[in-house]
């Protein structure tokens, strides 16, 4: 396959960024998208010219590196997978391909492709966790949970991290990612015990670092490579209201 | 030169962790408080270690080069943590557990470290559990377990097929806490580019700031690697990309001797390798093979219909195909461990029967186990796996059998401890993958989990205190000290040369060409030969390296080609060490296979009387031949036989 790429080019943080365009040839289908950028940047050292950064590690979808909007799309144009598992075969020979960061005011360009998050490692800080020390904790099977429960859980739990939900959402939302967590521990009576405190706590947090709001759009559910249902904001925003109640 | 002492305490096996957890020092609250630590890497390990050291009350500083914690490469682990609750009634036991590990590393682990993992391991199901890990359960809501590879009972906890990522969600959050409570201190986005020592002991660390490529200088009381493996050596792995073997390799060189570095393990079920382009290899979980059988054609007639593509491998007669895990190993059948299962998976395709347009591919199918249970339940255990095939391999698992193929997964060998953890650098501790203690030659599946939460959770926790009690009239490490100053000017020296090579070949370029000598010459079966090659043109490659790289930029910005080039040098140097050793091990165990020594029927043979120790590898200065040591391996609780896993 032969394409022609418009990818986003940064110098750094507080640089004004804009497109170049490359050509790349003779792509397998069977290539990875990442693959491709490979390709593209070993011509470009080749050449004697600069690559193309961008964020990438695992390539097998779990580690929630990767983050590229392609032609539109977070993590492009085929739906439950990361950058690293879109394959070239998604596109046609001669396309042109528009490659851009995450864009969102509270993910700010690194350089070129790779943008800051972490504000969402800040959010969990907040109160992502269960209060636990290693140690003296009771015996795993002490407390029965029901098989629904855990799955539920399991099925908030699947969450990368990636920011999919705040590039693809026009608010810059980062509801799913903060549902997410506090759905999951919600779900499990080791994570009740905190539950007030953790909605309250993630959700100021949140709105501190610039996040936009949730205006039920589902744009975020559409585009998570993972799958998480918007059903964990309506969790979210229960545990948040009856935080509130409480006080 | 440094000295080996293992530090195994006395006694009997079963109670050597409790006589030794009673005969260490421990640190008081107030003066922990005093005392500062470095952790490198947030993996299991890092993650599970910085958090509870900072829950006690030390003063953590925590390094990682991803963008977040919890990037670290733990979280692709798919199947699943063992651990010895025997809540399946099925008759298994902290013995059973460390007998497993033992004889499935092949009588090359130290088996005072592994007895002691087995019986940390039901803490850690608890821990997890306590922490909000979402592990599969039954409909009674207790947890489930699933069977695992060289293991006959069914031990392994689960969370679907991202076990890895829930325990490392799990750490992560207990290191959030503690990064909110101000003990510890996170530093995404840096490299350590090298161990500082001061008077001998490891008193800090030089980092590099990977987004501004500012060098930087941290001091502390003690220094903890937890940094994974080093399988990337090999170019093609299931490793993560930037996983890499800098730190320990910048350890060895400053004195962290370097035990069994050519143990590595080829994992048997990972996605086939499609083409010259390709980054790197996906694992298919081990926990695959509870329901899907492995199997090649019977007759050559087929195996070319296949690899013309004339016929689908679903239209192959159950009669004409050949499940040859079950044929050889009735006992253990699809359950034999990796080593065995990759090395007969090569045996197949090295006799013309491998599937794929390459011949290098052999079926894991789930016909059977789809006519007995139905597509649904193998969709709940493994959905998400399946997915992950379709999605790179555009072929359907519930419609066609998978492909798979060994590939290079994880490094049993690594930095040399002693039974605190601590390396042959006083204050520089090697936890989970990074160190070599408990695998042997082989590491079973479900392993690795489960020995990056032990040393972090349970183990390290205790023996640092040890150390760190003749540290408390040391005052904060200082580090406008020459011996910094000296760790940085050789880091930036080291940086200037790569830039004004101005050569004509990638950093990539010249991976691959190692990637390839290490898989053809120091894979997964070595001779002689083989391995005196790879010697000589891994030399002619270092070289190549030196003078014709190109690395592109500055130092001062974000720049990959710069990390990746660090990063490759260091493989270039312990790429060598590897095949020095696989040499020096004139026998086949575990996943080390000298085609030399093997048994009439193809099974590794190994050389109890000579080689039964682990071999530790001395830094001897540039240019220099490294100095080998043993650590001889007596094995007390286990008998040591022949490895059967037919009857």
């Amino acid at each position: 396959m032969n394409l022609t790429l418009k990818i986003w080019r940064q110098k750094d943080a507080k640089s004004k960024g804009g497109f170049e365009t490359f050509k790349v040839e003779d792509v397998s289908p069977d290539t990875s998208f990442l693959e491709m950028l490979d390709i593209l940047n070993n011509d470009l050292i080749h050449e004697g010219k600069e690559p193309i950064v961008f964020d990438h590690d695992c390539r097998e979808g779990i580690c929630g590196m990767c983050s590229l909007h392609i032609n539109g799309f977070a993590h492009g144009p085929d739906t439950e997978i990361t950058t690293c598992q879109l394959h070239m075969r998604k596109f046609k020979d001669g396309d042109t391909i528009t490659i851009e960061p995450w864009r969102s005011s509270a993910f700010p360009v690194i350089k070129d492709l790779a943008v800051d998050r972490s504000a969402f490692d800040k959010i969990l800080q907040a109160g992502g966790f269960v209060s636990v020390n290693t140690g003296g904790v009771p015996d795993a099977n002490s407390i029965p949970i029901p098989k629904k429960d855990a799955d539920e859980s399991m099925d908030a739990a699947a969450c990368i991290g990636c920011g999919a939900c705040v590039a693809t959402c026009k608010n810059g939302s980062a509801m799913l990612f903060v549902a997410a967590r506090v759905s999951s521990l919600a779900k499990l009576p080791q994570g009740k015990v905190e539950g007030a405190r953790r909605a309250k706590a993630m959700v100021a947090k949140m709105d501190e670092l610039g996040f936009g709001s949730c205006t039920n759009t589902q744009a975020c559910e559409s585009q998570c490579p993972k799958l998480i249902s918007i059903s964990h904001i309506a969790r979210l925003n229960r545990e948040f209201l009856k935080a509130k109640f409480r006080d | 030169m440094a000295t080996l002492d293992s530090k195994i305490p006395q006694g009997p096996v079963e109670s050597k962790w409790s006589k030794h957890k009673a005969d260490i020092k421990v640190v008081s609250p107030a003066n922990k408080r005093k005392l500062d630590i470095i952790v490198i890497g947030t993996g299991l390990g890092g993650a599970s270690a910085a958090a509870s050291l900072g829950e006690l009350g030390y003063n953590v500083k925590i390094f990682c080069i991803s963008d977040s914690p919890r990037r670290a490469h733990s979280i692709a682990a798919q199947g699943g943590i063992n651990a010895a609750k025997n809540y399946q009634n099925d008759n298994d036991s902290v013995y059973r557990l460390f007998y497993d590990t033992i004889k499935g590393g092949d009588y090359r682990a130290r088996e005072a470290n592994v007895y002691r993992l087995a019986e940390v391991s039901n803490n850690i199901i608890d821990q997890c559990v306590a922490q909000g890990v979402p592990f599969a359960r039954d409909y009674g809501g207790l947890l489930d377990n699933r069977s695992f590879g060289g293991a006959q009972v069914s031990r392994t906890f689960y969370a679907r097929g991202q076990t890895g990522q829930q325990l490392l969600l799990g750490a992560y959050a207990a290191l959030n806490r503690q990064i909110a409570a101000g003990s510890v201190k996170s530093f995404p986005r840096h490299e350590i580019l090298d161990i500082v020592l001061v008077d001998g002991k490891a008193r800090g660390v030089i980092a590099r700031d990977l987004v501004t490529g500012e060098i930087k200088r941290f001091g502390a009381h003690a220094v903890v690697m937890a940094t994974g493996g080093y399988g990337n050596v090999f170019f093609l792995s299931t490793n993560a990309m930037n996983s890499n073997g800098s730190a320990a390799w910048r350890a060895f060189k400053k004195g962290a001797m370097f035990a069994n570095p050519c143990f590595t393990q080829i994992h048997p079920t990972c996605i086939p390798v499609h083409g010259t382009q390709q980054s790197k290899l996906t694992l298919m979980s081990e926990s695959l093979r509870n329901d899907g059988r492995i199997w090649v054609p019977k007759n050559k007639k087929d195996v070319e219909l296949l690899r013309a593509n004339l016929i689908k491998p679903s239209e192959i007669a159950e009669e004409d195909r050949d499940y040859y895990l079950e044929r050889r190993y009735p006992a253990f059948g699809n359950l034999v461990p990796r080593d065995v299962a990759s090395r007969a998976a090569k045996e197949r395709c090295d006799a013309g029967f491998g599937v794929n347009e390459t011949g290098l591919a052999v079926f894991l199918d789930f016909k059977t186990a789809i006519e007995r249970l139905g597509a649904d339940v193998i969709r709940a255990r493994y959905g998400n796996l399946f997915q992950m095939y379709e999605k790179i391999t555009d072929v359907n698992p519930y419609e066609e059998p998978m492909m798979i193929y060994p590939a290079v997964h994880y490094t049993m060998g690594g930095t040399w401890v002693d039974y605190n953890l601590m390396t042959t650098i006083p204050g520089l501790y090697a936890i989970g993958e990074a160190n070599f203690s408990d695998h042997g030659a082989n590491r079973l599946g479900a392993s690795a989990l489960m020995q990056g939460l032990a040393d972090g959770y349970f183990v390290l926790p205790y023996t640092i205190g040890d150390y760190l009690s003749h540290e408390i009239q040391s005052p904060k490490v200082k580090t406008d000290t020459p011996e910094f100053d000296e760790a940085e000017k050789a880091i930036k020296d080291k940086i200037e040369r790569l830039f004004a090579i101005k050569g004509k070949q990638s950093v990539d370029d010249i991976h691959k060409k190692l990637g390839h000598i290490m898989w053809e010459y120091v894979g997964m079966a070595r001779t002689k030969e083989s391995l005196e090659k790879a010697i000589s043109e891994i030399k002619a490659v270092r070289e190549e390296f030196w003078k014709d790289v190109r690395v592109t930029g500055t130092n001062n910005e974000f720049n990959q080609e710069l990390e990746k080039a660090l990063r490759v040098a260091d493989f270039l140097e312990l790429g060598e060490l590897m095949a020095k050793d696989a040499l020096n091990r004139n026998e086949s165990c575990g996943g080390h296979f000298r085609e030399e020594y093997q048994t009439p029927e193809g099974e590794a043979l190994r050389d109890d009387e000579n080689y039964s120790y682990v071999a530790v590898w001395e830094y001897e200065g540039e240019g220099k031949e490294p100095q080998l040591h043993k650590e001889p391996l007596k094995f007390e609780a286990i008998k040591v036989a022949q490895r059967n896993y037919k009857d």
